[in-house]
Order: C-alpha cells, then structure tokens, then sequence
C-alpha cells in the first residue's frame, strides 16, 4: 500500500488477493507444495480447535464466555439440522459441523488484512459442494432405493405438466453443485475485491488531497463494506450449512 | 513472482487451474482433520456438557419441587398442631369455667341456704319474743288490775274474775 501511496498513481489489483502462491520459495505449484491455501485452512483448523476443544476444556456446568460461544454453535446448527430433516438427519451431524466450522472461520479469517481468504475459490467451494451432491444423491438412493426419483416426479401437478416439470426439475438437481459453490465463492470473492478497490483509491486520494482529506471517503466507505461483510460471510456460511440441510432433507424424505 | 501476477494479471485467479490440484489436496486434508476433531473432540464433549447441564437442572427442578411439597407438609403439620392446641385451649378454659360455675353454684346455694336458715331463726326469735311480750303484757295487767281493784274495791277483790276480765279484754 505504502509504495503505491507514493506513486500516486491508480495501481490498483483487486484480485491479487486471491493469487494462491507458495510459502516458501517462488517454484511452481505442485499438488503437495504448502501454498498460502495450506497456511490458512491451517490457521481456521487451529482457531476452530482454539474455540471448539481448547474452550470447552473445563466441561463446565456453568460455562466460560468461550465454551458458551461453542456451545451456541452446536446448538444452533443442531437445532437447524432437527429442524429441516428431523431426527434423522443427526446421523450427519459431524459432517455438516464439519462443513459449517471450516466455511464459518475460513470465510472469518478471511476478513483479516493481508489474509487469503480460502473459501472465495471455486476450486475449493466447488469440491464441497460436489462432496456434498454426491453424499445427498447416494443417501437417497440408499435410504429410499428407486423411490428416490420421485423428487422428479412432482404428484401434486397435473398430469400433462409432470414430464415437463420433470425436465426442469433434473435440470434444477444438477445445478445444484454449481449455485451451492459459486454463491458462496463469489460473495466472498465481490466483498473482498470492493474493499481492496476503496483502498486502492485511499492510497491516490491522500497523496492527491491537501493534508490526505480526501482519504475520509474511502474510509468510511471501506468500514461501511466491511461491516457488510462481516454480515455476509458469517450469512453465507449459514446458507451454505442450511442448503446441505434442505438437499440432505429432500434425499431422506423425497416425498416433500 | 512479478512475471507470475503478470502472467495470470487479464484473468480471475479463480480460474487458474494449475492451483486446482494444490487446492483440493489442501482442503482435503484439511476436511478430514476438522471432521475428525468435530467427530471425536467437540460434538461428544459438547453434547456430554449439555446433556449434564439438562439433567443437573431437570434434578435440580424435582430436588426444589421436593423441598417445596417438604415445606408444604411441614406448614400443613404446623397449623394442624396449632389448631389442636387451639381446640384444647378452648377445652380447658372450658372445664375451668364450668368448675368454677359449679363452685359458685354450690356457693350461692349454701350461702341461700344459710340466708334462708338464719331468717327462719330469727322468725322463730321474734314470734318468741312476741309471744313472751304478750304474756307478760297479760301477767303485768293481771297483776295491776288486781292491785287498782284491791285499791279501790278491796271487798270484790277476785283474783279469778280479774284474769277473767283481762283476758276477756286482751282478747278483744
């Protein structure tokens, strides 16, 4: 930032943040190379073991501030499962918390200043929303065999517009994966880039400004987004961790 | 690193698919850590602690429910022992009063008794003393007629013929 303040210039690179590079060195990224992708799923694993394991250490009746807030995300994804997929959906409890801690505190993370936000990737979204398609299709085969497909088949149209509905419905399946992950990659994506692009312009407009006045406006403006984006990251895990209930729920009780 | 930002700088590095394999071996590794800590580490240790806060505070309701159905009887014990008590004050102050109405009865009787005594005496003394007045009333006009008899008349001086005449006269 400091160096573009003084070149005064619009040298703005709302993407950069998102380069995924390797942490040591400059060579070329394999599949195993520890990227800064590694660096900060690590860093969320070691703050969700930080709030999950280390804060409810004392197992405490009365709970400490830390083991209350673990205590509350439990339950509030619990309840979330009980309520869209019933009692039978909490076999999967452990996956959707899962799901829920990794997206929750990598998006969290993410809003760090000089973080990698790992959660603005499709590659990344992409495979838990693949991961997630995959696991509701075979659960409702598995659990209602053939019956399953009468997702497809909506009973309560008439007649005439079933196949039709049919179509649209497969369709609408499929793309499933697709809307799960782009959602929540492009959310985090635009919010991440609208706050790098302010302070792209705060960094002209003080060298430009008497006294750097006008660095007010994008202040104000990235401290607007920014609690914005508090919102939407903790929302979009939230989306995210509900629309796995909501496909989990129609692969249990595909009869709506 | 400058060539590198330069070479992906006209697209997302979303879309950079050489990423991809590093991306997806990391979150895999990622994934199974977390789901193994959620699955040995948080959701049983979490679950046990609300599960023990659930039943400590459901023991806690019926251990109250208990004390208080304890203070309920204790109070019901309290005033059924104060309504006795109650009762046998009444019952005494009762049998006092009744004793004390009997002594006085017998008292008044006694005293009526007494009072009734004494007044027929006392009748009886003074019908005595009225009768002994009338006697000697009779012996002294006896005796002083005979004397002014004797006196004036000594030739018809009758002893019998004044008593006579005295009783003839008392009577009258």
């Amino acid at each position: 930032m400091a160096g573009e303040a003084e070149e005064a210039t619009l040298n703005i690179h709302p993407m950069e943040q998102f380069e995924v590079k390797p942490l040591f060195g400059d060579g070329p990224i394999h599949w195993y190379t520890p990227t800064n992708v590694t660096l900060w799923l690590f860093i969320a694993i070691v703050a969700i073991v930080l709030l999950m394991v280390m804060a409810t250490r004392g197992r405490a009746v009365v709970p400490s501030r830390g083991q209350s807030v673990a205590e509350v995300i439990y339950t509030f994804v619990r309840t979330m499962i009980v309520d869209i997929t019933g009692e039978a959906g909490l076999k999967y409890f452990p996956y959707i918390m899962t799901l829920f801690l990794l997206i929750l505190f990598a998006n969290v993370l993410g809003l760090l200043p000089y973080s990698f936000t790992v959660t603005s990737h499709v590659a990344v979204t992409g495979v838990l929303a693949i991961l997630v398609f995959t696991a509701v299709t075979l659960i409702g085969f598995v659990v209602n065999g053939t019956k399953f497909l009468k997702i497809f088949w909506i009973s309560e149209a008439p007649l005439a517009l079933r196949p039709i509905l049919a179509v649209i419905e497969i369709i609408s399946y499929f793309v499933r994966p697709v809307s799960h992950s782009i959602r929540l990659a492009g959310n985090m994506m635009a919010g991440h880039s609208v706050i790098e692009v302010f302070a792209g312009f705060a960094a002209v407009l003080v060298a430009k400004t008497p006294l750097g006045v006008g660095l007010l406006a994008p202040v104000v403006a990235i401290m607007a987004v920014y609690g914005l984006e508090v919102l939407v990251v903790t929302i979009q895990a939230y989306v995210f961790t509900i629309l796995t209930c909501v496909y989990l729920n129609d692969a249990l009780h595909p009869g709506h | 690193m400058e060539t590198e930002v330069a070479q992906h700088a006209g697209g997302m590095p979303q879309l950079n698919f050489e990423t991809f394999p590093n991306q997806i071996f990391w979150l895999a590794v990622a994934l199974v850590i977390v789901f193994f800590i959620v699955s040995r580490l948080i959701l049983p240790r979490i679950g046990g602690v609300l599960e023990e806060r659930h039943s400590m505070i459901s023991g806690y309701l019926s251990q109250a429910s208990e004390f208080r159905q304890q203070a309920e009887q204790a109070k019901a014990d309290y005033e059924a022992a104060q309504a006795e008590a109650r009762a046998e004050a009444q019952r005494i102050a009762a049998e006092a009063k009744a004793a004390i109405q009997a002594d006085l009865d017998k008292a008044i009787a006694k005293a009526d008794a007494e009072i009734a005594a004494k007044t027929a005496e006392s009748e009886k003394a003074i019908a005595e003393i009225r009768a002994n007045a009338v006697e000697n009333v009779h012996a002294v006009a006896t005796a002083t007629a005979a004397e002014i008899v004797a006196a004036l008349m000594p030739s018809v001086a009758d002893e019998a013929a004044v008593a006579k005449a005295v009783n003839a006269q008392m009577k009258g």
